[in-house]
């Protein structure tokens, strides 16, 4: 068991004091974001990235993925507490979670959320452990073909598998890829896109870009819809704690079911909402008590949880392995990466063993640490919500700024962020997604550097996306995501005439 | 129920206001944002052309994928614009009300004010105005309250990203008085 091994060696590099430190702060700084209104996880590791900036790899990646775990707790403390989803995957904890809140089992709907949520990232964890390494050494026989397969792949499922409107989706791609572009090409140097701006040379930092689309515009958001907030405040005592840990075994099956659906929709990219509602969607279809579900049952708080945490984490599978984030915070955990010098992909296992199998250990440490932390500090996160938006509001402005203007040290990128603000409020309101713009923008220029090495490697030739067996099977499957909405439509119409017409 | 059981109410003095005419329909906002995007997909393709979107001996061009990109956004914004105005359902629900607008522009305009002072006055400087402004003008907090938070967290930021973790910012004439 090499990974085991290897494991062993991410634990020694984590437990310094200095480590477990950066540990909690990180899970206190997530927490507190996810609870706030507005904010959620994608938002809040983009604001929080420059505190990391000169720490060393290892201790920005354990503080950041903390803030991330710290934040999908959160989140699920506003939906219970105030039936208001902190992300969209917290949507489904909402149905049964806010119901019990109000029949007072407020403690019990956290405690399950906590649990699962734990259970959850733990299957994921487990899946990466084993599986990431072992993709990882496959993929390092990958050539830019194999490459540019595997972008056009995840560019054509969002297309294929979203729920947006087609040309919607293909907006956003296609506007972050070109964003991705401007500034000097990487291949010959030349600039592109510039039109004679000396600011615009530097390109457009994808993490600019997603500080303004998610931080600001979701204070413009949150600021148009206010409405007054209603929740209910709950202590955990430790007698609920384990009472509800006693249920646990009960509902096996539906916390397996749910990690399994997570796992798998986390590696295929934007797959975390999906994953909430079918785990939740599932556990109903097979409960033989249907009509109990949305009235505070707790087994509608397990399961989108744990399929939503499972999903959470297994995003971050396909971003170790391969560098191709599956979900839009760890695209931002990504940027992070590229930022800290280190160059994500299939080399990074071999290359960065101590940062691979630290973020590995910590992801198993900081679950642990965060389900103490946040079965214990409940009520005091709870009560922030108390604090006026008026102040919350433009500290988090201020953060962004911060934010934006770290990256690079340039004014400018302030300017871009508000600039992106505004674009982030408008796309939302009119139903453009930002996931496939986010992707795209952390992507591109790999994306286009993988395609033109081929191109270069083959004199042109298209064939080269269909040489082997491996990237012809890759390619194949791409096009067929692209088209699928209308092969499956074409399908039903076969079966439709195949099949006798009924009386 | 145990006793730690207690409701929060937060109130929110900006509460919606019930039937706010409509500034905008969504209808109008999707026409004018594919336009824009067809304009962009337009100039965008066109400085890709003039790059050089083609092939030559070493392969494809800089300008190649951008190009092809732009073919791409400007195809999906005409169809975006033809979608548009075809739905006639969707182009009659209500963009944005006064009463929202009215809100948003409450954050806005004071984002705006904060970068225009960033630029000038340093980020501390300009981070106290905003804090301190919003919450007396927006959110009618005490006065002192409004200075105090603004003050306590701007000398945070200033702690944690200036001295502790080295992250420097923008300064202004305030910090140079001080020799920053």
């Amino acid at each position: 068991m090499e990974a085991f091994g290897l494991l062993l060696h991410g634990f020694a590099v984590l437990l310094t004091w200095k480590t477990l430190l950066l540990m909690m702060v990180g899970l206190v700084l997530g927490i507190f974001v996810g609870v706030l209104p507005g904010l959620g996880g994608p938002n809040g590791v983009a604001i929080l990235l420059p505190l990391t900036f000169t720490m060393d790899p290892t201790s920005a990646i354990v503080m950041l993925s903390c803030i991330y775990w710290g934040a999908l707790f959160g989140g699920a403390i506003t939906s219970i507490l105030f039936n208001i989803p902190g992300e969209a995957w917290s949507v489904a904890t909402t149905f049964d979670g806010y119901p019990m809140a109000q029949q007072g089992r407020a403690a019990e709907a956290l405690t399950a959320a906590f649990t699962s949520s734990f259970i959850g990232s733990l299957v994921a964890v487990l899946l990466i452990t084993f599986l990431a390494p072992m993709i990882s050494s496959f993929a390092l026989k990958f050539g830019p073909p194999e490459f540019f397969a595997v972008y056009l792949l995840t560019f054509c499922s969002f297309v294929g598998l979203g729920r947006e409107a087609k040309h919607k989706t293909v907006i956003s791609m296609s506007l972050g890829l070109l964003l991705a572009g401007v500034g000097m090409d990487t291949v010959s140097g030349q600039l592109r896109m510039t039109f004679g701006s000396a600011e615009l040379l530097r390109g457009i930092n994808f993490l600019v870009a997603v500080i303004g689309l998610f931080g600001i515009s979701e204070i413009l958001l949150t600021m148009e819809e206010r409405l007054a907030l209603r929740g209910h405040a709950a202590g955990i005592s430790l007698r609920v704690v384990l009472s509800v840990w006693k249920d646990l075994p009960k509902y096996w099956v539906t916390l397996l079911r749910s990690s399994v659906i997570g796992c798998w929709l986390g590696i295929t990219p934007g797959g975390a909402i999906a994953a909430s509602f079918m785990g939740y969607n599932l556990a109903k279809r097979f409960s033989k008590d249907q009509e109990s579900f949305g009235k505070g049952r707790i087994e509608g708080v397990f399961a989108p949880e744990t399929a939503a945490h499972a999903s959470g984490t297994s995003a971050l599978l396909p971003m170790l392995a391969l560098g191709i984030p599956g979900s839009g915070t760890a695209a931002i955990l990504l940027g992070g990466l590229m930022v800290w010098g280190l160059n994500p992909g299939p080399l990074l296992f071999v290359e960065h063993k101590d940062f691979v199998w630290g973020l590995i250990a910590s992801m198993y440490l900081g679950n642990v640490v965060g389900l103490v932390l946040v079965l214990t500090t409940v009520p005091i996160f709870a009560s922030i919500l108390r604090v006026p938006f008026a102040a919350v509001a433009p500290m988090i402005v201020v953060s962004c700024a911060i934010g934006a203007y770290a990256i690079q040290n340039a004014m400018f990128d302030i300017w871009l962020m508000l600039g992106f603000g505004v674009v982030g409020y408008v796309f939302k309101k009119i139903g453009i997604p930002l996931a496939p713009f986010t992707l795209a923008l952390v992507l591109g220029s790999r994306a286009e550097d993988a395609f033109r090495l081929s191109m270069i490697g083959s004199g042109g030739d298209m064939k080269v996306f269909w040489s082997n067996g491996l990237v012809g099977s890759i390619t194949t499957l791409a096009i067929v995501l692209l088209f699928w909405p209308v092969i499956d439509r074409a399908f039903a119409g076969v079966a439709r005439l195949l099949r006798p017409a009924k009386a | 129920m145990s006793n730690t059981e207690l409701e929060i109410v937060v109130d929110d003095p900006t509460a919606p206001e019930e039937n706010s005419p409509a500034v905008v329909s969504t209808g109008v906002v999707d026409v004018v944002v594919s336009l824009l995007l067809l304009a962009l997909a337009l100039v965008l393709g066109w400085d890709n052309w003039r790059t050089g979107a083609s092939w030559d001996s070493t392969g494809p061009q800089p300008g190649y994928f951008p190009f092809y990109l732009s073919v791409i956004l400007g195809a999906a914004s005409l169809y975006g614009l033809g979608a548009a105005f075809v739905s006639r359902r969707e182009a009659a629900e209500t963009f944005v009300t006064r009463a929202q607008l009215r809100r948003v522009m409450a954050v806005f305009v004071p984002t705006f004010l904060f970068c225009l002072a960033t630029q000038y006055l340093g980020l501390y400087v300009a981070s106290f105005l905003l804090i301190a402004g919003f919450m007396r003008l927006v959110g009618k907090i005490a006065l002192w309250k409004s200075l105090l938070t603004a003050f306590i967290f701007t000398a945070v930021m200033f702690v944690t990203f200036d001295i502790a973790f080295d992250v420097i910012m923008p300064k202004g004439p305030l910090e140079a008085a001080f020799g920053y």
